[in-house]
């Protein structure tokens, strides 16, 4: 066949321009994230104090264990990611709804406000979440002219309050974020699913969790995966939360607010660095990763 | 009945969600004292805010800095990843594909994993205190290429065949048919970039260790962890570093929605 032969030179040529338009981007990727890495895998199995390097296979991942500041950044992070991503995405999965009713009134205002928070930088937000909930800040003052409180809350002075305070920043500053992913996927459910069902007499609330909730699970699953990796990387809130932020000598009160990353920061920088075990714990990280990852696959079925 | 309270749901998460920018906007006008006190009103002060700001800090150069970064990491960005996605997607082969899922499995590993192999890299490179070292790191980025992917599969291929049977070259395909019909994608991409870029913290924590490198977003931070901050001072800063993305976000509103949700529906 004659054109058999054209054919694959043209495939080959094709192949070619292939590769030669993913080369830059995969020297950059290879040099500054996959080599990183890998190469922090290598580090974690290393003991670095200074400049001399000894090989210690696990005994970094066993030494985590007995290391009370790793517990405690684990325990912290832990928390927050339990407690605020449900909190935040059952939020945004409710707006969402509401606002897909196009019956809704200034649908457009209530989405661009609600999302407005998504473009603030991270640190901007934490700094002025730290103004507001000062023991004689703005919401401490609201709270007690409404008579809500009699007491001033010690929002940043109290370990559990501290706490509360990084969720509600949390869940202000995203909410609104994972609410536009959900809207663009309730677009996709055609509405004869819902008038079939408001036929069956399904109020609103039981279409909500049987029509809505099935349907948008795949991106639930996704948001909550992309939600819990940021939880885990909690590090810019807690740093400029706490008093005196990158030279504070506790992250929060009593540490409440160190996490895993503000940990691994603090191994690398604030102590006497010690890269091997800080390269560790951030591996612990991965691990925590993967693991939640395959569960909310599991949970959600082989849907995607 | 319901109807109100659903409209009572909306305006409460509306409060919400505006009103620590109109809070900012008003402390910007007002001493530290009021600022902590929670004053709502407007004060006399912005004048003399933004002068402390841009004489006792170097707010001028760190705002320089920061669009430096931003900008050319946008180009950069844009360039590399765009280009990268259309490899994936318009000459398909089965060994690219297992180099693309290597990139989609990189995007689970938090950057902490990565952070201190990179920082001795950077410093062995003699690129610490550079700011390259932001731009650098963060042009293959692999959401970006991904969602660069995700647009570009419904792009209609028989323009690509149209053109290179009109003989045109692969390259100039890319450059001069494929770029300006997207426009939308790289809009959207674009204000992602530059919001990662302006906005990021850890990393230029790290990396720039002078004063005279940093950004604004690390202005900032430093300014609020002083022994006694000048509240008024930092929300002049605040608003400064906000304006921008704000501004870019509302002028390019409508392509990143749609590229948002472009890239999700796939």
């Amino acid at each position: 066949m004659a054109g058999g032969a054209a054919s694959g030179s043209f495939a080959k040529s094709q192949d070619r321009y292939g590769w030669l338009f993913v080369t830059l981007a995969l020297i950059l990727f290879g040099v500054f994230l996959l080599y990183p890495i890998v190469y922090s895998f290598y580090l974690s199995t290393m003991s670095s104090k200074g400049v001399t390097q000894n090989f210690v296979g696990l005994d970094n991942y066993i030494k985590l264990f007995k290391d009370p500041m790793f517990i405690l950044a684990l325990k912290n992070t832990i928390v927050f990611f339990v407690i605020q991503v449900p909190i935040m995405l059952f939020l945004a999965l409710i707006l969402a709804t509401v606002l897909n009713d196009k019956t809704i009134k200034f649908r457009g205002l209530f989405r661009t406000a609600i999302f407005l928070p998504a473009v603030t930088s991270l640190v901007a937000y934490t700094i002025l979440f730290k103004m507001m909930f000062a023991l004689d800040g703005f919401i401490n003052t609201a709270l007690m002219n409404l008579h809500i409180i009699k007491e001033p809350i010690p929002w940043l002075l109290d370990p559990v309050w501290a706490k509360v305070t990084v969720i509600i920043a949390l869940t202000w500053r995203w909410t609104g974020y994972n609410m536009v992913f959900y809207l663009s996927a309730l677009q996709n459910i055609p509405e004869e699913i819902y008038e079939a069902a408001e036929i069956d007499g399904a109020g609103k609330i039981r279409r909500f969790f049987q029509i809505t909730i099935p349907a948008l699970k795949p991106l639930i699953v996704f948001t909550s995966i992309m939600s819990t990796i940021g939880t885990l990387q909690l590090f810019d809130e807690p740093m400029n939360l706490s008093q005196g932020g990158v030279t504070a000598s506790t992250i929060g009160p009593g540490n409440s607010l160190l996490t895993l990353s503000v940990y691994i920061y603090n191994l690398c920088f604030k102590y006497m660095p010690n890269f091997g075990y800080a390269a560790t714990v951030s591996y612990i990280i991965v691990f925590i990763v993967a693991i939640l990852t395959v569960i909310q696959f599991k949970v959600a079925g082989d849907r995607n | 009945m319901k109807r109100i309270l659903v409209y009572a749901f909306l305006i409460s998460a509306f409060v919400i969600s505006v009103f620590p920018f109109y809070w900012m906007v008003v402390g910007m006008t007002n001493s530290a004292v009021d600022v902590i006190k929670g004053k709502m009103t407007f004060g006399g002060q912005l004048f003399n805010n933004l002068k402390i700001l841009f004489s006792s800090y170097d707010m001028a150069g760190v705002l320089l800095n920061s669009l430096k970064i931003s900008g050319l990491t946008v180009i950069g960005t844009l360039i590399v990843a765009s280009m990268a996605a259309y490899g994936f997607e318009m000459y398909s082969s089965a060994s690219r594909e297992k180099v693309y899922s290597i990139l989609l499995l990189s995007m689970m590993v938090p950057f902490a994993a990565l952070m201190i192999p990179l920082f001795r890299l950077i410093v062995k490179l003699g690129l610490l205190n550079k700011h390259s070292a932001l731009i650098l790191t963060s042009i293959a980025s692999v959401f970006i290429i991904f969602f660069f992917r995700q647009s570009f599969k419904s792009f209609p291929k028989e323009i690509i065949q149209a053109a290179r049977v009109d003989g045109a070259g692969e390259f100039s395909i890319f450059f001069f048919i494929v770029i300006p019909s997207m426009k939308s994608t790289y809009a959207a991409a674009a204000i992602y970039s530059f919001m990662t870029s302006w906005n990021a913290y850890l990393w230029p924590l790290i990396v720039l260790q002078n004063d005279k490198q940093k950004t604004v977003t690390l202005l900032i931070s430093s300014m609020s962890s002083a022994y006694f901050p000048e509240y008024g001072v930092i929300m002049a800063a605040i608003v400064i570093a906000t304006l921008p993305i704000i501004t870019v976000f509302f002028t390019l509103q409508k392509h990143f929605v749609q590229g948002m949700l472009g890239s999700v529906k796939q």
